[in-house]
């Protein structure tokens, strides 16, 4: 029996809180086999995830798998009863999902769940099981794999915390492993570490996988086969290597264009420009929680109208710089200026018009818009707060505003809840935009976002700043969107500022050994890059620094 | 971890000082003093002054404060006025009844609403969860005392099962004690039940939409499981704090309902020395009243820190 997976004409519904059911996914149909990794891809709301998750009979509350067969090793699961369907969870079929730290039970020792399902099914008695997750560790080339898993989920770092999650999927050696979106949430150094052992490990199981993800070239490096999906329909099927570099359908094209050229094929740098005085201007700023340092001694300008781009890995301090530069953390030592003024430290004493001139859009734009106010709520605030506009006027305004990145004026009655991903963080924007500022500190706006969803983000930015002459700090892991955007280039690491310059020259070579490292680990669209990047690693670890 | 809970207990020991400068300077602002009480209407000027001298009670406050302090310490609790008693004595006598009903109700109305909460956040939403919202709800609506005299009407006068005093004789038999004790445990329990069961609901049933539920439930694990092995002990830092908040609410129902079922204990004992004016006994009562509060809050805060692998395992 070759063929695991075989999902046939299924019609997936979801229902809006007090609303009527509506289609999600139609009429999709796909197979994998033994060993086969089968890619998912497509924009959110594509209904990748809920493909995935049909796949062990499985619909999130408010979802309902209305009509279609599910045939898993042989049966078709929609026809046996619940009870038995949810026992072959975690023994036939499991799941990895793409917040490790959110998929951790932290009150639970991480052995203990990575495992509860075969030792919930029977598979075997906990010590050897416990036997066999070190075996797994192992594999993964987890850090104290005796001991680790004794840990509890915030002991360990988040890229562990992942793999581990393979681990706790592995453990049951399942049929079918779902990975949705497994290395979204990590930065590109660990995400070339995560991948490798994913590939690794299904590889030497011979386990059929469905890798649901929107980083083609993270598809690139793992999938047999690539499923395009959009509005939960099939547009394209096909080989990894046709999708890739032949894609047949319009939708397929546009998400391959939507891939940004890889950050080392900048053009050579312009004719040096004058660089505009400083708009605005961190200088030696130390910040700390408590008595861990975040930042030391970090300072960054940013010129009138240009956009400066700050990398680094998670926990380098980048979050940290946006809000102390916002006054939301205190810093502890060094000054920030706003056209030549300094800022009071903390936000409670600045000025009505410093506040209206830096502005902050947060990454997720779940939770940074109130879910039970309407969009006209939230954008008439910081108009009523900043431009005492009211009635009349005020509407005019936000329908401006809406128009302005992009949405039609009839979405000032919606909540937060009725929109979109992107068009979420499009309201983000927007609200930030709304009281005129001079400078907006964008942390990770499009990190949440899908390719092409993301780039529409950034070209709305752009325009914003070409025609309002607004500037960015533009905080991102993501280095193509950096290198695409940034005109200025701070490179963080551990709360430093460790390489800084214009974007032509940051991005050039001589690289500084960091910089580097971030460039090589981002994933490319080709086939075999993992393997090579991975070889070169191990051969010659100090060609890195080389530059 | 230890830091912290250190840090907590010494917040309690604060708080209970706090109440003891409190209760001693209440009983101090009432007009007239212990001299006063005890001479009532045949007082003198010159048998006051005598009293007062005996008596040390021209000492100025701080003195008499902290010589109070330092008998509470010791165990001494002063003589009752009205009795000649010492007050330590008629505490005593009358502590076991009050604790004994109070275990009784924590014991009963604890593990109760623990196990309904948890049923009704496993069906939440169905006709088990929406009856039990309704009655408890009603519950909390209704007073103490009101539920107690239903009880007492319904099972005492009318079915003649249970008995309406809450009297305890040594010579009773265990059936004796139930038919004595029934009544004012179960209205003890109804006024606490309500509110733990509805927080352990509402929190259990909060964590069931976070994500590490969901990849639990497609481990293929069974509700119960996930309910009591994942959801509970992330739920358990809030049911704690309500349940000590009850208990501790509890000292104070217990005042009614010994009140209606005519239970000798300490509230009762309080009662009496508030209409004597007994201040040493009203001093005392309200002291054990007060640090059971700050205890049972103080226990219910260490037990949170310490369910919590966070603060148990740092980094």
């Amino acid at each position: 029996m070759n063929t695991i997976l075989t999902i046939k004409n299924l019609r997936v519904e979801g229902r809006p809180p007090g609303g009527a059911y509506v289609p999600i996914v139609r009429d999709v149909s796909l197979s994998v086999k033994k060993g086969e990794v089968l890619a998912l891809i497509g924009e959110s709301g594509s209904g990748k995830s809920t493909i995935s998750l049909t796949a062990m009979g499985f619909a999130r509350p408010g979802c309902r798998i209305a009509k279609g067969e599910v045939w898993l090793n042989g049966r078709d699961i929609m026809q046996i009863p619940p009870a038995e369907r949810h026992a072959l969870r975690g023994d036939e079929v499991s799941y990895v999902a793409q917040s490790a730290a959110a998929s951790f039970n932290p009150a639970l020792r991480i052995g203990r769940q990575v495992i509860e399902a075969p030792l919930w099914h029977g598979r075997a008695d906990a010590s050897s099981l416990t036997q066999q997750a070190k075996t797994l560790y192992r594999k993964l080339d987890l850090p104290n794999p005796d001991t680790i898993g004794d840990r509890f989920p915030h002991q360990v770092s988040g890229g562990q915390l992942q793999r581990l999650m393979a681990a706790m999927a592995m453990s049951c050696s399942p049929d079918l492993l779902i990975l949705d979106e497994p290395t979204t949430a990590l930065d590109v150094t660990t995400q070339v570490e995560v991948l490798k052992a994913f590939k690794g490990i299904i590889h030497d199981q011979g386990t059929a996988a469905i890798y649901v993800t929107h980083d083609l070239a993270v598809v690139a490096q793992v999938a047999d086969r690539i499923l395009v999906l959009k509005n939960g329909e099939i547009v394209e099927e096909g080989a990894t290597e046709q999708i890739l570099h032949e894609p047949q359908h319009d939708y397929t094209k546009t998400l391959m264009a939507a891939v940004r050229p890889a950050p080392h094929l900048l053009p050579q740098p312009a004719p040096a420009a004058e660089t505009p005085p400083p708009v605005l201007s961190a200088r030696n700023v130390t910040a700390a929680y408590g008595a861990v340092t975040i930042l030391h001694d970090v300072s960054v300008d940013v010129p009138k109208g240009s956009v400066v781009g700050v990398i680094g890995e998670s926990g380098s301090g980048k979050s940290t710089l946006a809000r102390v530069i916002a006054g939301l953390t205190p810093l502890k030592k060094g000054t920030v200026t706003l056209e030549g003024q300094t800022l009071p430290h903390n936000v409670k004493d600045r000025g009505r018009q410093t506040l209206q001139d830096c502005q902050i859009v947060f990454q997720m734009a779940d939770t940074a818009l109130n879910p039970r106010q309407r969009i006209r709520d939230i954008l008439g605030r910081p108009l009523e707060f900043y431009k005492g506009l009211k009635g009349q006027k005020r509407s005019e305004r936000i329908a401006e505003l809406l128009e302005l990145v992009d949405l039609p004026p009839s979405f000032a009655s919606r909540y937060p809840g009725e929109l979109s991903g992107g068009q979420k963080q499009r309201v983000n924007l927007a609200r930030a935009l709304a009281a005129e500022p001079k400078v907006i500190l964008c942390d990770e706006v499009t990190s949440a976002l899908d390719t092409v969803v993301a780039a529409g983000v950034i070209e709305l930015l752009k325009s914003l700043r070409d025609r309002l002459g607004i500037s960015y700090i533009f905080i991102s892991h993501d280095l193509s969107t950096i290198a695409d955007f940034a005109d200025q280039i701070v490179v963080m690491q551990e709360g430093r500022v460790v390489d800084q310059g214009p974007a032509e020259q940051v991005f050039r070579p001589p690289y500084h050994p960091y910089t580097k490292l971030l460039l090589t680990s981002v994933p490319k669209m080709r086939q075999g890059w993992l393997e090579e990047v991975q070889a070169g690693r191990d051969a010659t670890p100090s060609h890195l620094v080389q530059g | 971890m230890y830091k912290i809970i250190l840090w907590r207990l010494g917040q309690g020991l604060l708080t209970l000082f706090l109440a003891s400068v409190i209760i001693f300077a209440a009983t101090e602002i009432l007009p007239g003093d212990v001299a006063e009480a005890i001479l009532g209407q045949s007082r003198t000027e010159e048998a006051l002054a005598t009293l007062r001298e005996e008596m040390g009670l021209n000492r100025p406050a701080l003195v008499r404060y902290l010589d109070w302090l330092n008998g509470l310490l010791t165990g001494d609790l002063g003589t009752s006025l009205a009795t000649k008693r010492p007050v330590a004595d008629m505490i005593e006598s009358r502590l076991w009844n009050t604790v004994r009903l109070a275990l009784l109700a924590a014991a009963i109305s604890v593990p109760l609403s623990l196990s309904l909460g948890l049923w009704a956040a496993m069906r939440a939403g169905g006709r088990i969860d929406k009856t039990l919202a309704v009655s408890t709800l009603a519950l909390i609506a209704v007073p103490e005392f009101f539920i107690g005299l239903v009880l007492m009407k319904l099972f005492a006068v009318e079915l003649k099962w249970l008995s309406a005093t809450a009297n305890t004789r040594p010579y009773y038999d265990f059936w004796d004690n139930f038919r004595a004790l029934a009544l004012p445990v179960a209205t003890l329990s109804f006024a606490v039940l309500a509110h733990m069961m509805r927080m352990t609901r509402s929190s259990v049933i909060n964590i069931f939409t976070s994500p590490y539920l969901e990849m639990a439930a497609l481990k293929g694990l069974p509700k119960r499981h996930l309910v009591l092995r994942h959801a509970l002990p992330n739920a358990l830092s809030p049911i704690l704090t309500v349940i000590a908040l009850n208990l501790s609410y509890m000292v104070s129902g217990v005042i009614i309902v010994e009140t209606v079922f005519g239970v000798p204990g300490l509230t009762r004992l309080l009662i009496d020395g508030v209409t004597l004016r007994d201040i040493p006994l009203i001093q005392a009562c309200a002291m054990i009243f007060g640090s059971v509060y700050i205890l049972l809050n103080l226990l219910a805060d260490v037990l949170s820190i310490m369910s919590n692998p966070r603060l148990r395992y740092p980094k």
